[in-house]
């Protein structure tokens, strides 16, 4: 049996006290446990900001690449060893700007995996410039008289480009990330939780206390049915006095790497090679 | 009697240039000859001026001819753009009923090749008539073509076969009938065997790949790589291979840097804007000690510059891609054969000093056909490097990804295949793999990471050095411009010039030192490269300490001729 002790790391932890980062660290560890999962079968790969360090945090493998640049990596060790559970891991400045066509593009290829998207509408690791997400008006150093431009939804995003589990977090409600979190793992698919995180040194106005008063559970309303897509999308479209957190969306479609002939039940990893079975390749060119 | 012939094909993309010059390769090859086939293409579907040109000799052969013996225009535009490299007697074929050309000359043969389609065929089979008229002038006999014709199309049914023969026939037959002029370039019939190989360098390269275990492939498509991923993709289901188009080439680098991570070999392939897009990539690869293997082939730039040619623009690029220090390898194979060898040893190279491998090709190279003889599958040993590849989870339990080592290299474990996690960073890092900020740690780690350039130099291979006789001339070159000079080279000694060519395939990490004894200490060097700075040249100089003061350079997209060589050494001297 595997328990949170497991996942331990020895690497010092270097955010800012109250950071909504240690919340989505703690649900990460819950969920693993609660779950079952050894360290080792887990690979989680992250970006760069205060949130791809998560994965020094934690006791599994874990490749920490380039900013914006974390999904064609999960992707690529996920094809190569299916066996691993695969998460990837950034802020917002990661996954919405640096990389935001590598979003479309995994979501539309529906890779099993997960990406946790710490969501906290600035840019804390360069001491608080506006992000992609930041509210319209958002006054920071490189926009002194307040952000020209809306925010960008990456739920309705998502729910668009047909990501096949649409998910959003709340740093303030530990039991319920965890679960999000294992749902998300659980699911067949490419599977995106957008975290919000309050940002504590660089946010004055989405704070844990904001968040506090508007948040509620999707799916508190019995009626609500995450598998219709227009309901989903007026859910997304749902912000300021009332924000709701849960599974918003999901579905179930063919994944990219559950169609990969190549696999065959063995991972890539595992598979011999023979190059005595290479010959017959010049045939065709004499 | 030696038999060293080119055709051209000339006219219109969408013509079916290509697909004459592919049926008239493989049948020249199939009957005991060498060929080098060229693609001159504009960048577009339909239209436009393209040619192909068929190099057909008795030896093997790696480069162009700017003569042209047989000229065989398809539309009335390329009698216009072609006639002047016929050489005189040379044969033209060009059908007058679609050209205003009129010539009282007797090679210059007019066939209405469009109206013959019509009656023995299909109007758009005027470039089987075509063929069939060049073999009745080349003195090459019908069959052979009939045979290949059959083969070729037998998928479409017996009805486009019988089609396709019926128009090579005719074809065949009005030549025979009504050519009154004298060829003198014949290609004798040989006799027909399935031992040698034709294809282009991208399917050699691909074919490297997959022949010493390419796993996964990622990229974006872009000419000239292009084919690569389209061979790759062709037999990826027979060889359980895994290729993902990706979005972007930012995504296909770091696709193959996740695959290789996890264990396998994985390569991504591009030209130079696309390889402008995986810099960051590169040096991640380098940074996390991730082996990869990325091919570019090169064509004119910057931006998009000529997107269907040929240049050597980017050997400095490569060497000094993405911010930061870190070792990696450069290849440049000179011809199709090298290709298919040096994929192997860029896996072996990468995985060995687990770090990236970039392999340079060019348009020329890429797209260019060449007669193989047998690849030999002993050749290409697979050396993984230090790596755990146990199949049973191991219980190591403590491992650290960048543990010390006088080598620089590290043993790999492999993510999920031992009870033990591993941490692999783009920031600099402990040996465990954690950020730090130590100044002992950062320099030990440069330290380490660069101690693999001595690992690799070690591994080059030396240059070829043609012929080993000392001379007063050297040619200095690199990559796909190996055919042209050196047959430069035969042409000057022949003339009663002494020369000698040195040619790199295997360019960085660089050691000059060891064949500077094998060439004349007072020779001349000429540079002969396909670019406008002369980048070998520069760093040959700033390397091996013996400056380059001669360049012979072209850059207008265009391959080098071996005489085009041998006229500029001659201007020089």
């Amino acid at each position: 049996m595997v328990s949170t002790q497991d996942f331990e790391s020895d690497d010092p932890i270097a955010w800012c006290p109250g950071c909504g980062n240690f919340s989505i660290l703690k649900a990460l560890k819950q969920a693993f446990v609660e779950l079952g999962k050894e360290p080792y079968e887990i690979a989680i790969v992250s970006g760069i900001g205060q949130a791809p360090k998560t994965p020094h945090y934690l006791r599994c493998n874990a490749f920490n690449g380039l900013h914006g640049r974390t999904l064609p990596v999960a992707t690529g060790i996920k094809l190569a060893n299916h066996e691993l559970t695969v998460l990837a891991e950034g802020g917002d400045g990661d996954g919405y700007a640096e990389g935001g066509n590598h979003f479309l593009h995994a979501m539309r290829r529906n890779i099993d995996i997960t990406y946790l998207v710490h969501n906290n509408q600035v840019y804390g690791l360069t001491k608080g410039q506006t992000s992609p997400t930041s509210g319209l008006g958002f006054v920071s150093k490189t926009s002194p008289t307040g952000s020209t431009s809306p925010p960008l939804n990456p739920l309705l995003l998502a729910i668009a480009s047909d990501c096949s589990f649409v998910a959003r977090g709340f740093a303030g409600e530990v039991e319920h990330l965890t679960r999000l979190i294992s749902a998300a793992i659980m699911h067949r698919g490419f599977a995106f939780i957008d975290i919000l995180q309050p940002c504590v040194s660089f946010n004055r106005v989405n704070t844990f206390k904001w968040y506090a008063e508007r948040i509620y559970p999707v799916d508190e309303d019995t009626n609500f049915d995450s598998s219709d897509t227009m309901t989903a999308f007026a859910k997304a479209q749902e912000w300021g006095d009332r924000i709701p957190i849960g599974i918003i969306y999901r579905k179930q479609r063919p994944t990219l790497d559950g169609q990969q002939s190549a696999i065959r039940g063995k991972s890539l990893i595992r598979q011999k090679l023979d190059p005595a079975g290479f010959s017959s390749i010049f045939e065709a060119f004499k | 009697m030696a038999v060293d012939v080119s055709i051209r094909i000339a006219g219109q993309a969408g013509q079916g240039i290509q697909s004459i010059s592919a049926i008239m390769g493989k049948i020249f090859t199939r009957h005991g000859y060498y060929v080098f086939i060229n693609q001159d293409a504009e960048s577009r579907i339909r239209g436009g001026h393209n040619f192909d040109q068929i190099r057909v000799k008795d030896q093997p052969v790696y480069a162009i001819d700017d003569q042209v013996h047989y000229l065989i225009c398809l539309d009335g535009n390329a009698v216009d753009s072609d006639l002047p490299d016929l050489i005189e007697n040379g044969i033209m074929i060009y059908d007058g009923e679609k050209s205003n050309f009129r010539s009282d000359n007797p090679q210059h043969f007019s066939i209405p090749l469009e109206q013959i389609a019509e009656q023995a065929g299909k109007k758009i089979m005027v470039n089987s008539v075509a063929t069939g008229a060049a073999f009745a002038l080349m003195g090459f006999e019908l069959q052979p073509l009939l045979d290949h014709l059959k083969e070729e199309f037998a998928a479409k049914g017996d009805e486009i076969v019988e089609n396709n023969q019926n128009c090579a026939s005719s074809g065949y037959r009005y030549v025979k009938e009504n050519f009154i002029g004298v060829s003198a370039d014949q290609i004798p019939t040989g006799s027909f065997s399935r031992q040698k190989m034709l294809l282009n360098g991208s399917q050699a390269m691909a074919m490297g790949a997959v022949c010493c275990g390419l796993k996964f492939f990622s990229a974006y498509p872009m000419s000239p790589a292009t084919p690569i991923m389209e061979f790759i993709a062709s037999v990826a289901n027979q060889y359980n291979i895994i290729l993902e188009q990706a979005e972007d080439e930012i995504a296909a680098i770091n696709m193959a840097i996740g695959a290789a991570f996890a264990g396998v070999r994985a390569m991504t392939a591009t030209s130079g804007g696309g390889f402008s897009l995986m810099v960051e990539g590169l040096g991640l690869a380098g940074m996390t000690e991730t082996p990869v293997v990325v091919v570019v082939a090169q064509r004119p730039g910057p931006a998009t510059g000529l997107p269907t040619r040929t240049e050597q623009g980017d050997l400095q690029f490569v060497i000094h891609a993405s911010h930061g220090e870190f070792p990696r390898a450069v290849l440049a194979p000179g011809h199709a054969e090298q290709a298919f060898y040096l994929m192997a040893k860029a896996f072996n190279l990468a995985e060995s000093y687990q770090t990236p491998v970039i392999v340079l090709g060019d348009q020329h190279l890429n797209d260019s056909y060449y007669t193989l003889d047998q690849l030999d599958l002993d050749q290409t040993p697979i050396d993984r490097g230090d790596i755990n590849l146990d199949h049973q989870i191991s219980s190591v339990k403590d491992y650290k990804r960048y543990a010390w080592q006088e080598t620089g290299v590290s043993p790999r474990i492999l993510p999920g295949r031992s009870k033990a996690v591993l941490y692999a960073d783009s920031d600099e890092h402990t040996e465990a793999g954690h950020i730090t900020e130590s100044a002992e740690i950062r320099t030990r780690m440069v330290r380490k990471r660069m101690r693999k350039l001595e690992g690799m130099r070690s591994q080059m291979a030396s240059p070829k050095i043609f012929p080993s006789k000392k001379a007063d001339i050297v040619l200095l070159g690199w990559g796909s411009i190996y055919g042209a000079m050196k047959e430069a080279v035969n042409i000057l000694n022949h003339e009663g010039i002494a020369a000698q060519m040195i040619h790199f395939s295997e360019l960085f990490p660089f050691s000059a030192v060891p064949f500077l004894t094998e060439i004349k200490k007072k020779a001349k060097i000429f540079a002969v490269e396909s670019n406008f700075t002369g980048q070998l040249a520069n760093f040959f100089t700033a390397e091996a300490g013996r400056p380059v003061f001669h360049k012979i350079l072209k850059f207008d997209g265009r391959p080098f001729a071996p005489r085009e060589i041998v006229m500029r050494v001659k201007e020089q001297i």
